[in-house]
């Protein structure tokens, strides 16, 4: 177990990078804390993969440096960081029973059979694959490969961080909670520090404790499930998480007021912009109201739990979230922005004060 | 319901009449040839099965079938760990990656006969590189017309050279068809380079593998073209595999009856030892 540290990490699959764009990763500066539970969140393309296998060692970065509790590991084989990973497929040896699967690392590392026995029992039993130890791996089904390949990961007690690169890719829907609670359990009981990274905004948020966002090769915003939906720190976040994203509303400021055409729209804080900024609200805190914000319904779509209203300010289409009787579309409605919801952006960033 | 059209029949007409001119007809000709015996004039006599049990109990068929057993034998105990080595360490990309597969393509593109003459050339004592350099430049007496040893050595070589580029190209399909991730677990297991080989590479080569021996083994089995060019089964009947010591009794002798039943019995050899191998080896996929 280790704290792990990135410190100014750069990275690039070109020979000779000029721009910031030739950059996969640009200026990682990170610390994972000993035990603790972390997803990587961002859609496909952001870097996620590229950061995950530099910290594995599979890959080494262009500049920067990887240190495991202050030792610097980053010219270090992945075989000598102690460090697991689980891929995206399920990588098992076909030939070898699901034992010898599990036994596989810590025979490679000539730990001897007694504690190999003992250690596989154990991992069997925490995944629910013991009545399938003597069979070949070969057969099984995706979930159970798996949970097979996890299994070889958490085997030895000495890992480092054991992380997931979209380990549920493969796996049916109906199985993909279960393993992603069977993940969590895990990770209660054995301690380890692990890093899942996904682009699916549920799972991220569900195992995690602390959600690192990220885009375009940097990290936006690293804070829990709540941080996040809640006060996203970059209208990425906003819109990257939650069904459907934030709002985002183009605005002009007049003497440090928000204006949505000729409406004032109230904001959580104080803020000092000024020109052109941007209007974040989430659609679970506009509602359909007697008065605010004239609007026209533009469609609606029902989603079960609740209706989602797009509805169209002048240009602008905000989506309102809302259970029982919905408006038809075409018709006139009125908008209200919970104002302690409401937030401002500056160039993605956000700019207004938190409401004390 | 279910309209049953028995049109369809006619559409697979053509195919059976294909098969039934270059497959069937033929393979009855010699089933007819194998049970009776002829003078000629289309005058047939009765036989029974009695050309079966004089080829089964000539030493001569046995003598036959025991070098071919061994060529097929050592081709493959040679090609196919030569090929896997040559495929492993072949670029997985880049520049060279398609230089070496059109150079491991060359020598199957040439024709068998060319391939017997060439080598036949090549060896001569007095004329031929290999045979010149051998005899006078290094002293070795090399004269496949001479020694058995010699004649054995040059089909062996022959057929490796010419052959094991199959076994490289479907061991190098195999391989390149590997998830990267495969390798990355294996490195992050701690896996050595030869556990790499035996329990990732080798059973993700297994199906091509088995393809791959499949092939040289009925090709091998049933050369004739090269060796006949090379030696023409000799010196004295050294290297007279099966196929050559056939086309002797058929066409040399003349011998319809016992060369008809031959055939049928080396087709029968070649169809079981094909059919055991791949089922033994396809036996734990099913499971």
């Amino acid at each position: 177990m280790a704290k792990i540290t990135l410190s100014n990490l750069k990275h690039s699959y070109m020979a000779n990078p000029k721009t910031a764009e030739d950059y996969a990763l640009k200026e990682i500066d990170l610390d994972w804390e000993d035990g603790g539970a972390y997803a990587l969140l961002g859609p496909s393309g952001c870097g996620k993969s590229t950061l995950l296998n530099i910290i594995s060692g599979l890959l080494s970065p262009s500049e920067g440096r990887v240190l495991f509790d202050n030792r610097d590991v980053t010219n270090l084989p992945p075989d000598q960081r102690n460090i697991a990973q689980v891929f995206q497929f399920p990588v098992i040896y076909d030939t070898m029973t699901v034992y010898d699967n599990l036994a596989f690392p810590l025979r490679n590392r000539g730990v001897t059979e007694d504690r190999v026995a003992s250690r596989v029992a154990e991992i069997a039993e925490m995944l629910e694959v013991t009545d399938m130890l003597t069979t070949r791996a070969a057969g099984l089904s995706p979930d159970n490969k798996q949970k097979i390949s996890m299994g070889r990961g958490l085997v030895r007690d000495d890992v480092n961080v054991v992380m997931f690169d979209e380990p549920l890719t493969v796996i049916d829907p109906h199985l993909k909670w279960k393993l992603r609670s069977k993940l969590k359990e895990l990770h209660q009981r054995v301690q380890a520090t692990m890093i899942y990274v996904t682009h699916d905004q549920t799972e991220a948020l569900t195992f995690a404790d602390q959600v690192v966002v990220m885009q375009d090769g940097e990290i936006v915003q690293i804070g829990t499930p709540v941080e996040l939906f809640e006060r996203p720190q970059h209208t990425f976040v906003g819109h990257f998480i939650g069904s459907p994203g934030m709002n985002i509303l183009p605005t002009e400021m007049r003497d440090g007021r928000a204006y949505l055409g000729s409406h004032e729209i109230p904001l959580e804080g104080p803020t000092a912009v000024t020109g052109a900024a941007q209007i974040g609200i989430r659609p679970e805190f506009v509602q359909i109201a007697e008065q605010g914000i004239p609007a026209t319904v533009k469609r609606v779509t029902d989603v079960g739990r609740h209706s989602v209203i797009e509805s169209l300010v002048g240009e602008a289409s905000i989506k309102a979230i809302t259970q029982g009787t919905v408006p038809e579309a075409g018709s006139p409605i009125h908008l209200s922005f919970q104002k302690s919801q409401t937030r401002l952006y500056k160039d993605g960033w956000i700019a207004s004060e938190a409401s004390a | 319901m279910k309209t049953q059209n028995q049109k369809a029949w006619f559409f697979v007409l053509p195919v059976l009449v294909l098969v039934a001119f270059n497959a069937l007809i033929p393979m009855m000709t010699v089933v007819n040839y194998s049970v009776q015996e002829t003078f000629g004039d289309n005058l047939f006599f009765w036989e029974g099965l009695g050309w079966f049990e004089q080829i089964l109990r000539s030493d001569r068929f046995h003598a036959a079938l025991g070098r071919q057993f061994m060529f097929t034998g050592l081709i493959l105990l040679i090609e196919i760990p030569l090929g896997v080595i040559i495929a492993l360490s072949m670029p997985r990309s880049g520049f060279w990656v398609s230089i070496c597969l059109v150079t491991m393509a060359l020598p199957m593109l040439i024709p068998w006969n060319v391939v017997g003459a060439m080598w036949n050339i090549f060896t001569l004592p007095d004329i031929g590189l290999l045979g010149y350099l051998m005899n006078t430049t290094l002293g070795i007496n090399y004269d496949m017309t001479q020694s058995p040893f010699a004649a054995w050595a040059t089909i062996i070589t022959m057929d490796v050279w010419h052959w094991t580029s199959l076994v490289v190209l479907l061991s190098y399909a195999g391989l390149v068809s590997i998830p990267d991730a495969y390798y990355q677990a294996a490195k992050i297991d701690g896996a050595s380079p030869w556990k790499v080989f035996r329990y990732v590479q080798l059973p993700k080569m297994k199906q091509v593998l088995t393809i791959a021996i499949l092939l040289r083994f009925m090709d091998s089995f049933n050369i004739y073209t090269e060796p006949f060019v090379l030696t023409g089964g000799g010196p004295g009947n050294s290297t007279t595999l099966l196929s050559i010591d056939l086309v002797k009794i058929a066409l040399g002798q003349f011998d319809l009856g016992p060369a008809a039943a031959m055939s049928l019995i080396y087709f029968a050899i070649t169809l079981l030892v094909s059919w055991l191998f791949y089922t033994l080896m396809t036996k734990d996929d099913q499971k």
